[in-house]
Parts: structure tokens; C-alpha cells; sequence
């Protein structure tokens, strides 16, 4: 039982995790570059932009699920386990979510790079 | 690349890496939290090694937030995964823990994945930038002229 939970608990990081991280990008590259916005209208007007963006809260609910998934994760199972295979797994399901979905270029350098992060973040569990 | 650019991806990845250790630490002492009582899993928070863990965490996410907001996001995650070979390498070298060659392997991997995606590209340029559509999230939430607007205030009035 305590095995299925733990799974449950890692996809359920991973599946929120995917979410959370494909809408905030979405959300940043409609917001614009922060600094430059910073530097030429202030914080305020920053801020004002991030919260005025809905596809921001949407990415910040996707990740909150996940944050507390994890912490469910954490309870039940060892950290070496939890961390690496959400992290690793969250690597492969962003790089086909980002090319779906953000219709990022993701040539050959980045899938080799997601997956031999992904690869050494499994391999760091051992 | 801009030095103030490496020292966004450098906080997304210290930040991270000590944020998961408060957290670890933190719910290792409150314990398991069962299905049955998942409000628990709330009052977890005024753990205070899990608050010190949510607050690093909170500055993670605000170098996330400025690191998505001029990288795509297949290039933010791996090139800021080098919070685990920080992590390794403060446990063998501060903590004195025996790493092994398998961990070890672990950490060439991540450094050899982070140096490919370094050395490309950090953003696609879509035609149009601020309409990356054909998604599941493309309701008209970012073609619209007040994105293009955004879009052009942040590249300092370029279109």
C-alpha cells in the first residue's frame, strides 16, 4: 500500500508539475520579458501584468496541486525515491509538452539534454 | 547569454535545491499523512523547517517566473538542473557522505546534459511570438493586440 501511494503521489507531481510549468512559460512569453518591463515601467507595472494574466493563476493552481502532491509523495516515500523519479519524469513529459504545446523548437541538443538530465537525476537515486 | 541572465538560472537552481532539503527535512518530522486525513497535509506548513522551505521556494519561483519570461522552457529546466549535482557534491565534499560511482555517472549525465543545452539557443522565435497556437491553452488568451502590444513593449518597441 505504501508503494502505491508513493506512485500515486509521483505521477500525481508529475502530471501537475507538466501542467504548471507548460502554462507559466506560456504566461511569462505573453507577459514579456521581466526585466526590461522592470527597468522601463517599474515593479508595479510588473506585477500588475503577471496578475492580470488568467493563464498565471492557472499555472500557479497546476503547481500548487503538485506541490501538496509532493508533500503527500514525501510523507509516504523516501525523498531519493520521490525527488529523482518525479524530477526525471517531469523532464521527458515537459519536453513533449513544450514541443505540443509551446511549439518549441525541440531539435536534437535539447531532447539529448532532457534526456541525460533525466537519465542522471535516475541514476542519483541509486 | 548576459551575466544577469546566468545569475536568474543560478537562483532558480540554489533556490530549489535548499528549498526540496527544508521541505524533506520538515516532513520527515511531521510524519506520514494519510488519505483519510488529508487536512493534515495544511497544518504540515507550520512546520518550521517546511515554512523556511516554502520560502525559498517562493524565490525559486520568482527567478522561474524571470527565466521563463525570456527562455523557452526546454532550456530553463535542464540548464537549471545543476541544483543536483550541487547537492551531491555538497554531501561528499561539506557532509562527507560516501557518493558512489553510480551517483557519480548521475552527475556526469546532468553535466553533460546541461552543457548541450547550453551551448544553444534560449529561445525559439515563433513568426508570431506571442500567439504560439495549435495548443491546448490557445483560446485567444495570447494572439490578441494587447499581447502584441506586451510583446512589443518588451523588445523596447520593436515590432
Amino acid at each position: 500500500m505504501r508503494h502505491l501511494y508513493t506512485w500515486c503521489g509521483i505521477l500525481l507531481v508529475v502530471s501537475f508539475s507538466v501542467v504548471g510549468d507548460v502554462t507559466m512559460s506560456r504566461a511569462m512569453k505573453q507577459v514579456g520579458d521581466l526585466h526590461a518591463l522592470r527597468q522601463r515601467f517599474g515593479i508595479g507595472t510588473v506585477i500588475c501584468r503577471i496578475f492580470s494574466n488568467s493563464t498565471f493563476f492557472v499555472a500557479v493552481a497546476a503547481m500548487a496541486v503538485s506541490f501538496f502532491s509532493l508533500l503527500f509523495s514525501l510523507s509516504w516515500g523516501d525523498v531519493s525515491l520521490v525527488g529523482p523519479a518525479a524530477a526525471s519524469l517531469t523532464f521527458i513529459g515537459n519536453a513533449f509538452a513544450a514541443k505540443l504545446f509551446l511549439r518549441e523548437k525541440v531539435d536534437r541538443r535539447r531532447w539529448m539534454a532532457a534526456l541525460l538530465v533525466a537519465g542522471g537525476v535516475a541514476l542519483l537515486a541509486g | 547569454m548576459t551575466f544577469r541572465k546566468y545569475l536568474v538560472l543560478a537562483g532558480v537552481t540554489v533556490f530549489a535545491a535548499a528549498g526540496d532539503s527544508m521541505l524533506s527535512h520538515g516532513m520527515k518530522q511531521v510524519g506520514n499523512i494519510s488519505v483519510h486525513n488529508i487536512g493534515s497535509l495544511f497544518l504540515a506548513v507550520s512546520n518550521p523547517w517546511v515554512a523556511i522551505g516554502i520560502l525559498l521556494l517562493l524565490a525559486f519561483f520568482a527567478s522561474y517566473m524571470n527565466a521563463l519570461s525570456w527562455a523557452d522552457l526546454t532550456y530553463v529546466l535542464p540548464a537549471s538542473s545543476l541544483g543536483y549535482v550541487l547537492l551531491a557534491l555538497v554531501a561528499r565534499f561539506a557532509l562527507h557522505e560516501q557518493v558512489s560511482p553510480l551517483r557519480w555517472a548521475g552527475i556526469a549525465l546532468i553535466s553533460g546534459g546541461v552543457g548541450f543545452v547550453a551551448g544553444g539557443p534560449s529561445l525559439t522565435h515563433h513568426q508570431d511570438p506571442g500567439a504560439p497556437s495549435g495548443s491546448a491553452h490557445s483560446n485567444g488568451v495570447g494572439a490578441g493586440p494587447r499581447n502584441q502590444q506586451q510583446v512589443r513593449v518588451a523588445t523596447g518597441g520593436k515590432p
